[in-house]
């Protein structure tokens, strides 16, 4: 069934999604975007520029973050605009790993375009890493 | 060493033409989660009214990357990538990303602010399809940290 903007309300939550990253899914998104900066899978390369040890990488948490969305509106070409601010950074710790939450909610809804913007709030361990983390998806 | 102003308004030259293949689109769509049939099945994108498989959204940063490696690389830019931190990232879509796609990106160099010792810089890369049509506009605002 096909999602219409007229029967959204701004608030209203649209999707969640529960997503544990493991070593093994930084080494696979490494490969397969090919940023293999180092501090994505070595505890070495990371602790000696200050860091606990190994992150995920942002634009892995960013990706990750928008397919609750995806689902709800049924395509990823649906997916007009979206951005977000990198604001905490997710370790992963070698043998747990780390789960990222995500809750979609409606933040505003154009009638006459029937974009929709849906706000995301993304966390780990309680504390949101994403800022303005704001998905555009086109209901026309 | 600090992030060159003059940067401000530069634009690279388009990088070479980057050919959208089934199978990576299948690599990055497990890599990212997306679990979405027209990701993944042709005769499912077909269906949904689509050339090809669809490309998840993020994947345009596969092609925005070559215009960062540019900047990065640039001799005059005073960029030191250690010193780098993404700070914020946007894609402006007009289509989806579809397998068969070859795309060129064209890197403008959008703003330079100082904020503290740090520098903002706000890289624009426009990603146009083999017609010269647009596909997307990926923008990131990096932050270099000033010498402490």
């Amino acid at each position: 069934m096909k999602v219409q903007p007229a029967d959204l309300e701004v608030g209203q939550i649209v999707a969640e999604g529960e997503f544990h990253l493991t070593r093994d899914s930084l080494v696979r998104y490494a490969g397969a975007s090919g940023d293999f900066n180092p501090i994505h899978y070595r505890d070495d390369v990371a602790q000696s520029v200050g860091l606990p040890g190994v992150l995920a990488h942002g634009m892995l948490t960013m990706g990750v973050a928008v397919q609750p969305v995806v689902d709800w509106v049924g395509d990823p070409a649906r997916v007009v605009d979206y951005q977000v601010r990198f604001t905490r950074p997710v370790p992963v710790d070698a043998a747990d790993g780390a789960t990222l939450s995500v809750v979609a909610k409606v933040g505003a809804i154009d009638i006459e375009s029937g974009v929709v913007r849906v706000d995301l709030t993304v966390t780990f361990g309680g504390d949101t890493v994403l800022g303005k983390a704001q998905v555009r998806v086109s209901l026309a | 060493m600090s992030v060159n102003p003059e940067l401000q308004g530069r634009v690279f030259p388009p990088t070479e033409p980057y050919l959208v293949g089934r199978e990576k689109i299948r690599e990055f769509s497990r890599s990212v989660f997306a679990t979405n049939p027209v990701n993944m099945d042709v005769v499912a994108a077909r269906a949904a009214g689509h050339a090809d498989v669809v490309a998840p959204p993020t994947f345009a940063v596969v092609v925005q990357e070559f215009t960062l490696h540019q900047l990065l690389s640039e001799p005059d830019a005073g960029i030191d990538f250690s010193r780098v931190v993404h700070g914020d990232q946007r894609f402006s879509f007009t289509r989806p990303i579809v397998a068969g796609d070859e795309l060129t990106a064209t890197l403008t160099i959008a703003s330079i602010k100082s904020l503290g010792g740090h520098s903002m810089v706000t890289a624009e890369s426009s990603i146009v399809d083999a017609e010269g049509a647009h596909v997307v506009t990926a923008i990131s605002t990096l932050v270099v940290r000033g010498d402490e």
